[in-house]
């Protein structure tokens, strides 16, 4: 392994996990926040990025392509939505169809699978080109909404679907449209979701229709690192957003690594999934090693 | 306050595992009355409190509030006019949040939700109050979250969230179920005082006939999802233990079987 490489990486790492931190706050309200298992996201990341390449191609300014993104994330989470409230399909199905459905509407928007965007023609928000400027930018983005969300999670609304996602027969009883709020963190989501997309897209220089696919699993391994690392300490909302967001640049410094230690690119989505799948089962084989122990080792739990 | 008509209500009808749960439920609460409910496992007590509170929708008959035809409202619409405290202590509060926004959610019961903060210090006072009267320290944990109390607290606290904003109807589900008898014991004191103090109309289901008859003013027992017996006033004063067992074995024609309530 060559050191000094990893080091070079490292910029790049900040950068793609900034960016990523996006997608994985929106993966936390729906996770975290709603408890809700939205498979929607590996879609509309995708539609995202499309959605800001083919308006910025079609000279949109880049701001302006990056809102319409933030809309058409939101739609998506809107669709989702409806599935599981209106027509009673289980949540994760109800994420997996639109996830399918969103793949050719996705080709629709970019005519073909992929879409390339020069930084030399147009003039891009975030560009690996200048690594320093996206992580600047990049940060800017995560402070400001980390701000918008920590507000709105404070207010009656905000209140209101924490409370829907902790208990919805306690929700409902307290008067609260469990159903509505459900649809409006999804579309809150899947905002943010669509934001990382079209930031994404502009940062990698192109759209892909595959761009999104185990976005779901990179946000999901963000919000768990983030509360390995600072779930003990970190108890202020705002706080929680953020070691998503540290979570989430850790993650891709973890993956620059593994490439440098000579896994290939396609290895990658391999090692996500065990990742997580590994943090994800720590808290119930601790309490299955805790239970034994209290049995005093000698009988199954 | 509360007019029940002809109320049926069959669980999963046309399958092997049909259940009438409610076999045409009429009664009327008179504004004050505070109605204890008791009854064997199954015969339709937590049912009605359920259909009232609109938990599930209702085969045939009519549900009215205060005048209000609520048959056909969701439940989160009819929360409105109802507070609600349920057996298992954990399904009045969210766990995941603490003391005072469990607060500020009931005290926005009825009302509509806004992009204002949703704890004022005003609001925090007055939840502070609110709590000393409980005599149970809470009013010195605020920011504590709520999954960290114990089961009696958190009854007690979903008492209040049921009262912060005065209920037409409070319902009162097994709340004391699933506690310690001293912690029952306590949980009932609470209950009996803001009551009395809010002159609130309640419904309460007990397994705890002794309980049924000390509490409230008026007694209801449901058998095969039917009020059987109701007794009100003077009479449900003198009202003792097996007087209940014995009419139940005379309007039922059965062994009074269940041992819980035997225990009472």
């Amino acid at each position: 392994m060559n050191f000094s490489s990893l080091l070079n990486t490292l910029p790049g790492s900040v950068a793609q996990g900034l960016v990523w931190g996006l997608l994985a706050i929106g993966v936390y309200i729906t996770y975290k926040v709603l408890d809700y298992s939205d498979m929607t996201v590996d879609g509309s990341m995708a539609t995202g990025g499309a959605v800001a390449v083919m308006l910025m191609l079609n000279d949109t300014n880049p701001y302006l392509a990056l809102l319409a993104a933030v809309g058409a994330g939101m739609l998506s989470g809107l669709v989702t939505g409806l599935f599981h409230t209106v027509c009673g399909i289980p949540a994760i199905l109800s994420g997996i169809l639109t996830q399918l459905g969103l793949y050719s509407v996705n080709m629709r928007i970019l005519g073909k699978s992929n879409q390339a965007i020069s930084v030399d023609k147009y003039d891009l928000v975030v560009s690996l080109r200048y690594i320093p400027e996206a992580i600047i930018v990049g940060a800017l983005f995560c402070i400001f909404l980390i701000a918008i969300l920590y507000w709105f999670f404070g207010t009656e609304v905000g209140h209101s679907i924490r409370a829907t996602g902790n208990n919805p027969n306690m929700a409902r009883a307290q008067g609260i449209n469990t159903n509505w709020n459900k649809v409006l963190g999804l579309v809150l989501s899947n905002g943010l979701v669509g934001l990382a997309g079209g930031l994404y897209a502009q940062y990698q220089g192109s759209a892909d229709v595959n761009m999104g696919r185990g976005a779901i699993v990179i946000g999901l391994a963000a919000i768990i690192m983030g509360e390995v690392i600072f779930g003990k300490i970190f108890r202020n909302f705002a706080l929680k957003l953020f070691s998503v967001v540290i979570g989430s640049i850790l993650y891709f410094a973890i993956i620059a690594l593994v490439l440098q230690l000579g896994l290939s690119t396609t290895d990658l989505k391999l090692f996500s999934a065990l990742i997580v799948a590994l943090f994800l089962s720590m808290p119930h084989l601790k309490a299955k090693l805790f239970s034994r122990l209290k049995w005093g080792g000698h009988r199954h739990a | 306050m509360l007019e029940l008509k002809n109320i049926r209500k069959t669980f999963n009808a046309g399958t092997v595992n049909e259940k009438v749960a409610l076999n045409g439920v009429t009664l009327t609460l008179q504004d004050g009355e505070f109605v204890t409910i008791i009854g064997g496992n199954g015969t339709g007590k937590s049912t009605t409190l359920n259909a009232v509170a609109g938990v599930f929708p209702i085969d045939s008959g009519s549900i009215l509030i205060d005048g209000i035809d609520v048959t056909r409202l969701p439940e989160y619409k009819r929360a409105k006019y109802l507070g609600r405290v349920f057996q298992d202590p954990m399904t009045g509060t969210a766990g995941n949040m603490n003391i005072e926004e469990n607060l500020a959610l009931a005290s926005r019961r009825g009302k509509s939700r806004s992009l204002r903060w949703a704890v004022t210090p005003k609001e925090r006072e007055f939840f502070r109050s609110k709590l000393a009267s409980l005599g149970l320290g809470l009013e010195q944990r605020m920011t504590t979250k709520v999954g960290l109390l114990s089961g009696g607290q958190r009854q007690a606290l979903t008492l209040i969230m049921a009262t912060l904003e005065k209920p037409k109807l409070l319902l009162l589900d097994e709340h004391t179920a699933a506690l310690d008898p001293k912690t029952a014991a306590k949980v009932l004191e609470i209950s009996d005082q803001i009551i009395a103090e809010n002159h609130l109309t309640a419904m309460m289901v007990t397994h705890n006939m002794r309980d049924a008859i000390m509490h409230g003013n008026r007694l209801l027992m449901f058998y095969e999802g039917r009020i059987i017996l109701d007794i009100a006033g003077e009479e449900k004063k003198k009202l003792k233990v097996e007087d209940l067992l014995h009419e139940f074995e005379k309007l039922s024609g059965e062994q009074f079987s269940n041992d819980r309530a035997l225990l009472g």
